[in-house]
Order: C-alpha cells, then structure tokens, then sequence
C-alpha cells in the first residue's frame, strides 16, 4: 500500500528510529515548542474562554456528522454537482488514481502541482501520475524538501518534514536543484519559491486534498499559511480535490468551529493564514478560477470503521495534536509507525485502513497514558481505541504466542480464585530467591526477561501483608 | 468512617511496606480500615493487553470482594482507574453493569480520599528532603486528579518539592508495554530518569507503585542513588 513507510519490520525500524539522534532531539524540541504554542492557542487563550466546551462541540459536530455521512455526502454531491463540478466516490485507492489518470490523460496534462496533502500520500497519487507521463510538483515547502530529496516521505501530518533540520535542507537542494545558497531559512525559503513560480505558471492540473467540505454548499475548505494552495488552485483550468470520505461538515456554522479546533491544536494558530474556499461553477468572466473542478471521494478503508467500535477514530482533524503530546512518536518519530499516518491516531487508523498483517504491531507501541485522548480537540478516546484494536488482535490466534495466552489464563484463573493468588503471593519470595542478588533481580528467565534487559526487578517483601494486617488489628482491639 | 482497602497486587506482592503505611496513616485519620479477602488484582494487565475475558474475570472477583464496602481506597491511581472501567467491561450484562458501577462510584485513590473525602490536608507528617514528584499518567488522564497529592505533601514540614521538567510525560511502564516494547520503554525512562537527577532531589516520590517499579529498577541499574518513596511512605513518617 501506498500509505506504508519503509521495508524493515516494526522493531527494524524503531531501532533505525533511536539510532537517529538528530532526528530524536528535533522531535522532542518540536514538542515542547507545539506544547506551548497550543496552550498559549486553547486554554490560556482568553478569547477562547472555556476550551472544553470548544472540545465538546466538536466532538459533538463530528459524530453527527458520521452517524448521518451517507445523508451529508449525497447533499455534497448534490451541490458540488449542481455548480458544475465533477463528483467521483472512489471505493478504493486503485479507483482513485484510476479515475484521476483519466482525467489528466484527458487534459493532455504534462504538468500537475499540488498543494500539502496527506490523503494523496495515502493513494501514492504521485507516482500514479508519472505513471501517465505527468511531471508533479508538490508546491508545500515541506512536501517540496521531501519530494526533491529522493522522494523521502512524511514524519508528521502537519509538519511532513519535521525530521530533516536547515542543513541538511541545505545540502538536499545544493544537490538536487543547483541552490548555492546557505542554510539561512528565509534564503532557502526564497529559493524553493523562485523554483515553484515558474511551475506554477505552467500547470495544466491543480491538486489538493480537502480539510473539510460543507456540504450545504458544495464547498471545499482548505486551511494553510504558505498561499501555495491559492496558488494551484487558481493557475491552471483543471482542479482535483481528492478528499477522505469523512472529512465534510454540515454548514458554515460547523466549519467555523472545527477551523478553530484544527488551526489552534495544530500549530497553535488562532486562525491559519489562509482559509480557502472552492465552489465549482463561476461567472463566465472569472479568470482566477478552474474551469473544470473534479472532487475525489476516498473510501480506501474507512468503512471498514463505520458502524463497529471503531467509527470515532473518523473524526480525527488530522490536526497532530496527539502527536505532539505522544512520549513515544517523542523518541521513534514518525517513520518508525511504517504509516503515512504515525503517532497514536496513526496506530489507530493505519490498522483500520491498512490491516493487522501490515499495522499490527502499532496498537502496542503505546504505553496508554491517555495523553492523546487528553489532547485530541474531537475528544476521540484514542488510548481506548488502541485498546479495542489489542483486543481484537489477540483474538486472532496466529497472531499471539502461545506463552503469552496462556499466562493471560493463568492470570485469569489466579485473580478470580483467591486462594490461588494468595499462594502465588506467598510462594513468590520463595520462588524468586535463588535469582536474588543484593536485593534484586538482574537478569531474570523467561517473562522477567525482557524487564531485566534494562531495569531490576524488585526482590519481593519478606513479610505476608495479609498476616501483618491480622496481627496489627488484633493489637488495636 | 469505614474503608475497605485494595492494596493492590504490586504493594501485596512486593511493597508490603506501602501497604502498612497506607493502613496507618488511614486509621491516623480516624478510618476503620478493613481487607476484603476476595480480592487479588483490578485485571488492569488483561486489559490492556487485549485479553477483555480475563480481564472481566478479574473483575467480577473485586466487585463481588468489594461491593458491600462503603469506601474502597487503593494506593494506586492506575488501578483505581482501572476500577472505574468496571462499568464498560459489562455492556451486555445489566446486572453486573450495575454492581460495577456501584464499586466504581465508591472507589478512590489513596490521597484522593484523604483531601477530598476527609477533607485533611496536613497529616502532620514530618519529612526533611528535598523531593520531586512524578504525576503518574492514569491519575493525572484517567481520574483527573491533579491536587491531592501535592496538597498532602506541601503540608509535610521539612519537605521541599523541586519542580520535574516534562513532568507530564509517561515513564514508560505502561505495564506490558515495558516488557513489549521494551526500546521504546527504555528511551521514556531513561528521559525521565534523566529530569530527576537534573530536578537535584534526593526522593523521587510518586503515588502508583508502578512507575516506582519501573523507575526505581531503571535508576538502580544505571547505579543512580535517588530514594524512591510511595507517597503513603512520606506521610506515614512522622518524625
């Protein structure tokens, strides 16, 4: 799948992830920065007054939103159709591109570019489109660094380059675009600007993904700061919008919430610096506005969420909040998750897109502290979720060592039968003496292994609790 | 004021001392304290692992052991959230949704109980060092409880609390994350470990006997001489 990160197995890849010490520090520095930023943004912000009514009405707007999605996306349809504009529901990513391919083979089109999105990511759109001849630019500096530095792929959802720092930007575009330039952001900045102009101007085809679409309107929403977006969308006579099948809202009055939501958990922006909206079908003079507007709706797994357990993972923004707080995206980055979409709602949602075989291992790398759930401005309960998804792997037996099953038993069978555990708790220092050396446990077998990889393990107490507890009211009465 | 006690299966198993240090700062405060036999562990590592069966096994033990008590107090912020989950293990068994329900409404954590059940503050606990605190995540998240403990320990003469930087961040147990994960596990404690010697306290002081477990075994193989106390440890020394 397209939406997969490298060839290596999990625990490869988190080893590659934490020998990567630049990478490391970037990620932690950029948390506490986002930290900050978003809390200056949501609760300490005044303006805002109480956040947690901004959560709940978002959260609230969100699942009416999916629980009424057949309802909402025909009305988008509708609409989008009415003005003009050309509706494709792609059920999968093969469709997607498929259809996507017709339409630049159609438009002779030799040159494409394309503003930040993560559901092309998701398609592999890029590549699709080379396929068919197409020269693609990805117009976001971001996107841009990764796309002329081998095709490198996203670390974050917002920030797809979060993972390379200016020098070695620097030595990217010296190598791969004649820069000659120093590692001074605003000389780089200015550089990928002067390339990206001219591309700009010679674009047969504008793509973007879709933040939000309202669907009163028929409108799509996009929320960016660096304008590329106004950019492919107003040059060329073609606009594709390719959108996840759950990222509408029902009117403005909902936009205007969850643009508040996204801008102020995602970057700690009270607003982003642009908003756009695009409505198919405008005045016969307009000369900034496609011709034609093509809106792709992506299925690719999403479904597979609606109606179970899972159907609140849908909501997500894509805003990184999660991500931002997650102590373990913290010390692996965001390749390491093997998903365009990392960090814990990525360990949620790449199972639910991609499958167990592939993202199995993704509801684990998570300690469950609930620091996303607490971050997360749709309230997605994102530990329970991960959670449901351990639940549902371990019930497939392949999946499981037969070790670890039986000592879950065992566990069952010990807490529902107290005379069992009361042995267990008394036969415990007797059991683990002979691995006592100066009061703890270095190198223990079997499931004490893996502790004592890097931690002791405590010697347990000599005394019974129980009997200590008996003793101590006896001498109170 | 009548209390039932979980001890809970670490303080049980390996930290009877906590255990006794949470009785008698109880019975200090004027609590009738009392041990419920059936109990054993909140079922919280089936949980988490995926394993929904074993786990509500576990449970329906502790609320059979617990449910005619009036209050049910743990020295764990981990397991008392654990006992709040009760309710959602049983959505298709009313009748035992109800009973867990019942136990989840009466359970507290340790210091949760003393500030706002007792209404006590100051125990009168006696501790001259200087001391950072580790907000443990389920009880910081899980049960919202972001005063007690520091109410408790500013109170305690002699005792100065020095910030922790990132103090919000997990340890790294997670309970069997820190033995499946055990990379990742170690990059988190070692991160932690790193803010409490950059803190200069002498004890790190916490209220879930798991991140001290995690901690503690983390610090004592790097060699690292930083005392690891229970919070029930510190307001049970009262001289």
């Amino acid at each position: 799948m397209p939406m997969k990160i490298g060839e290596k197995p999990f625990f490869g890849r988190v080893d590659d992830a934490l020998q990567d010490h630049f990478m490391r520090n970037a990620m932690a520095s950029a948390q506490d920065r986002f930290r900050n930023k978003k809390l200056d943004a949501t609760e300490r912000d005044e303006q805002v007054g109480d956040w947690e009514e901004w959560r709940s009405a978002g959260e609230e707007i969100r699942r009416h939103t999916l629980e009424n999605l057949d309802f909402y996306l025909d009305q988008l349809s509708e609409n989008f159709s009415k003005r003009g504009g050309h509706v494709f529901f792609a059920k999968t990513v093969e469709e997607a591109n498929r259809y996507i391919q017709k339409v630049a083979k159609e438009k002779d089109a030799k040159y494409v570019t394309k503003s930040k999105s993560m559901v092309t990511e998701e398609i592999g759109l890029n590549e699709a489109l080379e396929e068919v001849g197409c020269h693609v630019y990805e117009t976001d500096l971001a996107e841009y660094i990764l796309q002329i530095d081998n095709k490198d792929r996203p670390s974050h959802i917002v920030v797809p380059s979060l993972h390379k720092n200016k020098e070695q930007i620097r030595d990217t575009f010296q190598a791969k675009a004649g820069y000659t330039g120093t590692e001074e952001p605003h000389e780089l900045t200015a550089f990928a600007r002067s390339q990206l102009r001219e591309v700009f101007l010679k674009a047969d085809i504008g793509i973007t993904g879709c933040n939000f679409a309202i669907a009163e309107s028929g409108t799509i929403s996009l929320a960016t700061n660096e304008g590329n977006a106004n950019m492919v969308t107003t040059y060329p006579d073609t606009q594709i919008t390719v959108m996840g099948m759950e990222r509408l809202v029902p009117t403005w009055e909902e936009l205007d919430v969850l643009i508040n939501l996204l801008s102020r958990s995602a970057v700690g922006q009270k607003i982003t610096t642009y908003v756009t909206n695009l409505t198919p079908g405008v005045e016969e003079d307009c000369v900034d506005a496609p011709k034609e507007f093509h809106l792709v709706i992506l299925d690719a797994g999403r479904s597979n969420a609606l109606g179970t357990e899972f159907q609140s993972a849908l909501h997500c923004i894509r805003c990184a909040a999660c991500v931002n707080v997650c102590p373990v995206y913290r010390h692996i980055g965001g390749h390491a998750y093997g998903s365009i979409y990392q960090g814990p709602i990525g360990a949620v949602l790449s199972p639910i897109l991609g499958g167990y075989e592939e993202y199995g291992e993704l509801p684990f790398a998570s300690s469950l502290c609930a620091a996303c759930t607490e971050a997360c401005p749709v309230k997605i309960p994102i530990h329970e979720l991960l959670i449901k998804h351990r639940e549902k792997y371990v019930n497939h037996q392949e999946n499981v060592k037969t070790s670890e099953k039986l000592a879950m038993k065992a566990f069952g069978v010990g807490t529902s039968t107290p005379f069992l555990f009361q042995i267990a708790v008394k036969g415990a220092p007797m059991f683990m003496k002979p691995l006592i050396k100066d009061g703890s446990i270095s190198n223990g077998p079997g499931p004490m292994k893996p502790w004592t990889a890097i931690r002791e393990f405590p010697a347990p107490g000599k005394d019974n609790f129980r009997s200590w507890f008996k003793e101590h009211q006896k001498g109170r009465q | 004021m009548k209390v039932s006690l979980f001890v809970t299966c670490l303080n049980e198993i390996f930290y009877q001392d906590v255990a006794k240090d949470v009785v008698e700062v109880l019975e200090r405060l004027g609590c009738e304290i009392d041990l419920p036999r059936g109990q054993t562990c909140c079922g919280q590592p089936a949980y988490n692992s995926g394993y929904r069966k074993d786990a509500i096994t576990a449970a329906k033990q502790m609320i059979t052991s617990f449910e005619d008590s009036e209050y049910i107090i743990a020295p764990s912020g981990s397991c008392t959230a654990m006992f709040k989950e009760y309710p959602g293990l049983f959505n298709e068994h009313k009748g035992w949704q109800e009973r867990a329900q019942a136990v989840a409404e009466k359970t507290y954590e340790f210091t949760q109980f003393i500030v706002d059940v007792l209404g006590v503050e100051d125990v009168g606990a006696v501790y001259p060092a200087q001391a950072t605190y580790h907000t443990s995540c389920h009880m910081l998240r899980l049960l919202k409880e972001t005063e007690a403990p520091f109410k408790l320990l500013e109170n305690v003469k002699g005792l100065e609390l020095l910030p922790l930087e990132n103090s919000y961040d997990c340890c790294g147990f997670g309970g069997t994350f820190a033995v499946k994960m055990v990379p990742i596990s170690e990059q988190m404690v070692d991160e932690k470990v790193r803010n409490i010697e950059q803190s200069s306290a002498d004890v790190l002081i916490a209220a879930d006997s798991g991140c001290l477990m995690n901690i503690k075994g983390r610090m004592d193989r790097k060699g690292i001489p930083i005392d690891v106390k229970h919070i029930a440890q510190i307001l049970n020394t009262l001289a």
